[in-house]
């Protein structure tokens, strides 16, 4: 059977065999995370659910559990509703334009030390330039709907996106003075040694900066005046339906898991366990515990999890921000933070004989 | 064909394609967002240049920053375009005038075999551990970093003109501190009023 497989493998050309390698690559990798996407709407509606003293989704399947499902079906069923004067081709092509830059990111994000899809120099750049490209959908949304409020969001996301995109990435140039290399899969080889080498500790304020600019990149509760249910209706989804609306709630957490999987990858350490460098090699060698207690896949995946568990906690303890009060959150408190912790980074990294971060 | 040609073929055309509607399409937010298109494309015929850094720099400044930014003021101009073309035959001469000139410069600049495939040939190779982003880095900070200096305090120069043209103070706007805000106690907010007991008569 498996020469069977293999012949038949090795009858395909050269080029077709890594475009297929890689397909499969791809496919291994988006599917999970759309399945993650639908769970994760689910876990939300759960988490708020339990955090506002009610049950939430439980009468689709076990205990709630084929809710997401449900959803998909009846969204994927409803009609899609094209404005009057509406520009169609850009009123169809926005959501695409939110959900790709979210879904095109995994490329670059190593999972563990072997496992990646592609290990490029400037992935950090590459990161960059992808999640400032999502606003896109939400600007295109806004004015092709051809309505107030929705073009009132669209403005509101653009003016905030534009703020906090600065922040954001002065955050990504602390993690690159401090770790020396825009690539990922070198940042987290940077924090290797156990908890106390993880940036969140070294670049405290950076990590708080880009995490919370995140929360407002994503357009999430407390940031999300772009959509504002109790100010403007929906912002600028108001007058999407059915598929077309479904695929701009998908783009919002396909953007969560991103941002989750980015703050974990750049600022707890990835991938490695937070006993790294502590342990023996003689526990390590234990075959269930060690496995377990080493670096893996596993630790990249639990503190995406707890990284998305407080977005969900954001969004049920805060109250919205006022418009005013982001845009001074964003210019005039997280630029000259970052700014500061820069200068700081590169004080010592060049000026003390410890370096930075003074552990080695 | 080869694959990269392919590619380069791609881009390019994509790229002529979005800049002539750029200036041909009459919607104005439709032609920025030809421009958007066109800075993509142009960013991928970098990429195939081995100018990683400068492909990414560009859609990162210019796709995801100064084009929302226009977007932004385009999206608010109500512009109306009966009147936008009433001159149009005016300025035709001059305009038409202009871009014969540049043409026909551009043609004489090219044509004088300065610019020949035979005058520059492909660059080596690189190794593959080369580091464009570092390269670059290093050349900018090290060699050329009084240049670089003297062209960021040139833009220091223009964010602050641009501010303090735009920057004024309304008397009749009501300005905020949040410190003050925070720093607030019951006292100054609460009055306790001691008031006895009305008694039914």
């Amino acid at each position: 059977m498996t020469e069977l497989a293999l012949s038949l493998w090795s009858w395909f050309p050269g080029w077709s065999q890594i475009a297929l390698l890689n397909l499969g690559k791809i496919v291994l990798i988006i599917a999970p995370l759309l399945l993650a996407v639908a769970y994760l709407t689910f876990a939300e509606r759960k988490v708020i659910g339990y955090i506002q003293v009610r049950i939430g989704p439980n009468r689709v399947g076990p205990r709630g559990w084929l809710q997401p499902i449900a959803d998909g079906v009846k969204l994927l069923l409803k009609e899609v509703i094209v404005p009057t004067n509406a520009n169609k081709f850009l009123f169809v092509s926005a959501p695409v334009l939110t959900f790709v830059p979210a879904i095109v990111a995994w490329a670059v994000i190593p999972f563990t030390d072997t496992i990646w899809l592609t290990d490029i120099d400037a992935g950090l750049l590459f990161i960059l330039a992808l999640t400032s490209m999502g606003v896109y959908g939400v600007i295109v949304a806004g004015w092709a709907s051809n309505s107030k409020y929705a073009f009132l969001g669209a403005m509101r996301s653009a003016a905030q996106i534009v703020a906090y995109e600065i922040a954001m990435g002065f955050a990504l140039v602390g993690v690159l003075m401090a770790a020396g290399s825009l690539n990922l899969r070198e940042i987290v080889h940077a924090q290797a040694g156990g908890l106390h080498h993880w940036y969140f500790l070294w670049l405290f304020p950076l990590f708080l900066v880009y995490f919370i600019s995140g929360i407002a990149e994503t357009n999430r509760a407390p940031f999300d005046v772009a959509e504002g249910e109790s100010e403007i209706v929906a912002g600028f989804h108001v007058e999407y339906s059915g598929m077309a609306f479904a695929i701009f709630f998908l783009a919002e957490y396909a953007n969560m898991i991103l941002i989750s999987a980015l703050t974990a990858v750049m600022f707890l350490g990835g991938w490695l366990s937070p006993l790294d460098g502590l342990l023996s090699p003689g526990v390590l060698a234990i075959p269930v515990l060690g496995g377990l207690l080493g670096g893996g896949i596993h630790w990249l995946l639990a503190k995406i999890t707890f990284l998305l568990f407080c977005f969900v906690w954001f969004r049920a303890t805060f109250p919205r921000y006022r418009y005013d009060q982001i845009m001074r959150l964003g210019w005039k408190v997280f630029i000259p933070v970052t700014l500061v912790w820069i200068a700081v980074i590169g004080a010592a990294k060049f000026l003390t004989p410890w370096g930075f971060p003074p552990l080695h | 064909m080869e694959f990269k040609q392919f590619v380069f073929y791609f881009f390019a055309t994509v790229l002529v394609f979005a800049a002539a509607m750029v200036i041909t399409v009459r919607n104005p937010v439709k032609a920025a967002l030809f421009l958007v298109l066109a800075f993509f494309s142009a960013a991928g015929v970098w990429l195939l240049l081995q100018a990683e850094f400068l492909a990414i720099t560009l859609v990162l400044v210019y796709v995801g920053a100064v084009m929302v930014l226009f977007l932004f003021v385009v999206m608010m101009l109500d512009i109306n375009l009966v009147r936008l073309r009433e001159g149009f035959g005016e300025y035709l001469p001059i305009g038409g005038l202009v871009a014969v000139l540049l043409v026909l410069e551009m043609a004489i600049v090219l044509a004088s075999g300065q610019f020949g495939p035979e005058r520059m040939p492909e660059p080596a190779a690189l190794p593959a551990d080369y580091s464009n982003t570092r390269a670059l880095g290093r050349q900018i900070y090290t060699v050329y970093a009084y240049p670089f200096e003297i062209a960021a305090l040139i833009l220091l120069v223009a964010i602050v003109a641009a501010i303090t043209l735009t920057l004024r103070r309304r008397k009749d706007t009501k300005y905020q501190d949040p410190g003050k805000q925070i720093r607030v106690n019951r006292n100054e907010r609460v009055r306790l009023v001691k008031m006895r007991a009305e008694k039914k008569t």
